[in-house]
């Protein structure tokens, strides 16, 4: 038999194509299909060129083996995270695996807001590969992890998005996968239940099983992972120790932000008005320094009326530092009335230290619904400086922020 | 079993093509449309003030409306069967067929939370999506059976022979419900004419009339709606009325091309599910 031992993974030469146009608009639709006989353009699809989501992918993995994944959005990422949850098919290449898979792709799949949880918990483990006597008997293990013993019985749809998440992610791992993929599902839930799923993966690792993490939480990654691979444009750019990939992909990120905001393509949302400019300044357009000023003013392509606009600072390994909502107004607030094509955060003080930050932010129109949605946005730098008169200095094991604080005697 | 001392091994390539149905995955899989079934099922009723009564008010306003137009105003025959009694046989049937062919139409759409996150083969969904119609059916024959004390009629042994031609309308509602959820998956327009498809089909299959009303000539055309056979076959099993073996046999060989044509034609589409939805 040419097999791979369980939990190992034999990853050689997978590509995946897509025609370009809307996304996994990949077949001629029904006008096409009824007209294909009549047309005398028999090659229709070079009209439409082709677009390589991924390209060549070769990598192994080992059992017992944490790979990080990093990479953009659009990158490649998910489709590569499909390919080998076997959702959609590779146009060439070929896997080989062994042992069940685990898939968090999202978590609480398959769940229905009319049933309870415990019926959910049956209907999830099904279909996440469990059988009917297996999921009755981690039953109380699952309900135990997820801490919703009191509400079992409860249809899901009356519970927290907390509580829905909690469960899911019990259910997921109590499988017992001898691999398991996690996209993102970590970075979910408060920070107690995020510790205990870290644990619980960790513990998963110590018992021999394969783990693969897609995550933009680089902390995260570099805690986590024994081995990271980044894939850029559809390919394995890198492949190796996590803090010298970390690098790697923030180095590369910079490169990319250079590209004009209007071009950039790794973005979501309708798409109706787009971000197409951030300035980013101190004082009278200088340089920020830590705890003086900092205005944030961004430009939207069209003058849209009540446009509203979150954006969050991150440090420089992803984590969130602090947002800005105009979700959640002041009465210092002076918001434009009418159609605006421009939009303004002044602070006051920017109590950061020294370091590199970057920006996502998010465009909703009046609707609720998201217009425009950049993880990265842009980055800035924050330079050292006075804070209470206090001079702040840049030591990461510090912390992000400072505060005007005065010592005394008693 | 530990599972990890004997790994289940899987190979990923590209799929081109058709392929047979990995009934050996299916059934590995059984637990998923088990529950699948059961969620369905569980989920149709939940929250309604009549419950599982539905499943026996349908067929029996269907009848009401029927005896009235067929009966008291067309005045049509029914083989000599009071005439309730004998659209209700054809009526529960048919009923089965039109819920799971509709439904199936709709359920790679509605399940496309699953099919897009997770895998696992993609017809346990519209399998599923038919079984989930069976307790209908079952406490449609429950009625049924009522109806038989109340009009104090008593099948023939030929009665032994309905469980044969229930199977051929449960073939033919996977058949037509496959083929139905696939192509609807990659052309919504489906979607929008299948109800109203199914509206003119139950005038085209012999519900409120004996298919011996059809002229002749038609009959063998007729037959190629495979509801026909199935229905005709149930007739003649509760009722001993006669069966003619040529449209037997035509709606059987449509049922078995719609099931054989249908696994095809999903496997060609399955392979892009994730991608088209």
């Amino acid at each position: 038999m040419s097999g791979v031992p369980a939990g190992a993974m034999k990853v050689r030469g997978i590509a995946k194509r897509y025609r370009t146009g809307k996304p996994g608009d990949m077949l001629p639709d029904l006008r096409e299909t009824l007209m294909a006989p009549f047309s005398r353009r028999r090659g229709k699809d070079e009209d439409r060129p082709p677009f390589w989501a991924l390209r060549d992918i070769n990598f192994d993995v080992q059992p017992g083996e944490i790979l990080g994944i990093l990479g953009r959005n659009g990158a490649g990422k998910s489709t590569l995270l499909k390919i080998l949850s076997r959702i959609v098919h590779p146009t060439a290449g070929r896997i080989d695996m062994a042992g069940r898979l685990g898939c968090l792709l999202e978590v609480g799949t398959g769940f229905h807001r009319e049933l309870t949880g415990r019926e959910n918990v049956y209907l999830n483990g099904a279909i996440l590969g469990m059988s009917r006597r297996e999921i009755g008997s981690k039953l109380d293990a699952i309900v135990d992890f997820a801490g919703i013993a009191d509400f079992i019985d409860t249809p899901v749809k009356h519970y927290s998005s907390g509580m829905y998440l909690r469960l899911g992610f019990a259910v997921a791992v109590h499988v017992e996968p001898e691999i398991l993929i996690i996209d993102e599902v970590l970075t979910v839930g408060d920070a107690a239940f995020q510790a205990k799923c870290i644990r619980k993966v960790e513990e998963l690792v110590k018992d021999g099983r394969t783990v693969l993490i897609v995550s933009h939480q680089l902390a995260l990654v570099q805690k986590l992972c024994s081995r990271t691979i980044m894939i850029q444009d559809g390919v394995i750019v890198a492949d190796g120790r996590p803090d010298a990939i970390i690098g790697d992909y923030l180095s590369a990120l910079d490169r990319h932000l250079d590209v004009d905001l209007r071009l950039r393509t790794d973005r979501r949302g309708r798409g109706n008005v787009r971000l197409t400019g951030i300035q980013i300044s101190g004082e009278d357009g200088a340089s920020i320094v830590a705890g003086g000023p900092a205005l944030f003013a961004f430009e939207v392509s069209s003058a849209v009326a009540a446009l509203d606009c979150v954006f969050t600072i991150h440090d420089s390994l992803g984590e969130p530092v602090c947002s800005f909502d105009t979700t959640n107004p002041a009465p210092v607030d002076e918001l434009p009335r009418g159609p605006s094509r421009s939009l303004q955060c002044r602070v006051p003080a920017l109590n950061l230290r020294p370091g590199r930050y970057s920006i996502g932010i998010m465009l909703m129109a009046p609707d609720g619904d998201t217009e425009d949605d950049l993880e990265i946005a842009c980055t800035f730098e924050v330079l050292s400086g006075f804070i209470g008169g206090r001079e702040i200095i840049s030591d990461p094991s510090y912390g992000r922020v400072e505060f005007p604080h005065r010592w005394t005697a008693a | 079993m530990d599972s990890r001392s004997h790994p289940e091994q899987f190979v990923i390539t590209p799929r081109h093509g058709w392929r047979s149905v990995d009934l050996a995955e299916l059934w590995r899989y059984r637990d998923v449309i088990y529950f699948l079934v059961w969620r369905d099922f569980k989920v149709r009723y939940r929250q309604t003030l009549l419950g599982a009564a539905w499943a026996a008010i349908q067929p029996l306003l269907t009848v009401a409306i029927f005896t009235f137009l067929f009966s008291r105003l067309a005045g049509l025959s029914s083989d000599g069967v009071p005439y309730p009694l004998f659209a209700l046989a054809a009526f529960i049937p048919w009923g089965f067929f039109s819920a799971g062919a509709g439904n199936a139409t709709n359920c790679m759409n509605t399940n496309q939370d699953l099919v897009k996150r997770i895998y696992f083969p993609r017809l346990a969904i519209p399998l599923a999506t038919i079984l989930s119609g069976l307790p209908d059916l079952l406490v449609g024959l429950g009625l049924l059976a009522g109806f038989f004390l109340y009009y104090g009629v008593t099948p023939g042994p030929a009665a032994l022979l309905l469980p044969l031609f229930l199977l051929q309308g449960f073939i033919a509602t996977v058949g037509f419900g496959i083929i139905l959820a696939a192509a609807n998956a990659r052309f919504r327009d489906v979607g929008h004419a299948v109800p109203f498809l199914l509206q003119v089909a139950l005038l085209a299959t012999p519900v409120g009339y004996a298919s011996s009303v059809i002229p002749e000539p038609w009959r063998l055309l007729y037959a190629l709606n495979p509801m026909v056979g199935v229905i005709d076959g149930v007739r003649m099993a509760l009722f001993g009325a006669p069966l003619a073996l040529d449209t037997a046999l035509v709606s059987l060989a449509t049922t078995l091309v719609a099931l054989v044509g249908g696994t095809i034609y999903f496997s060609t589409i399955e392979r892009n599910l994730a991608d088209i939805l």
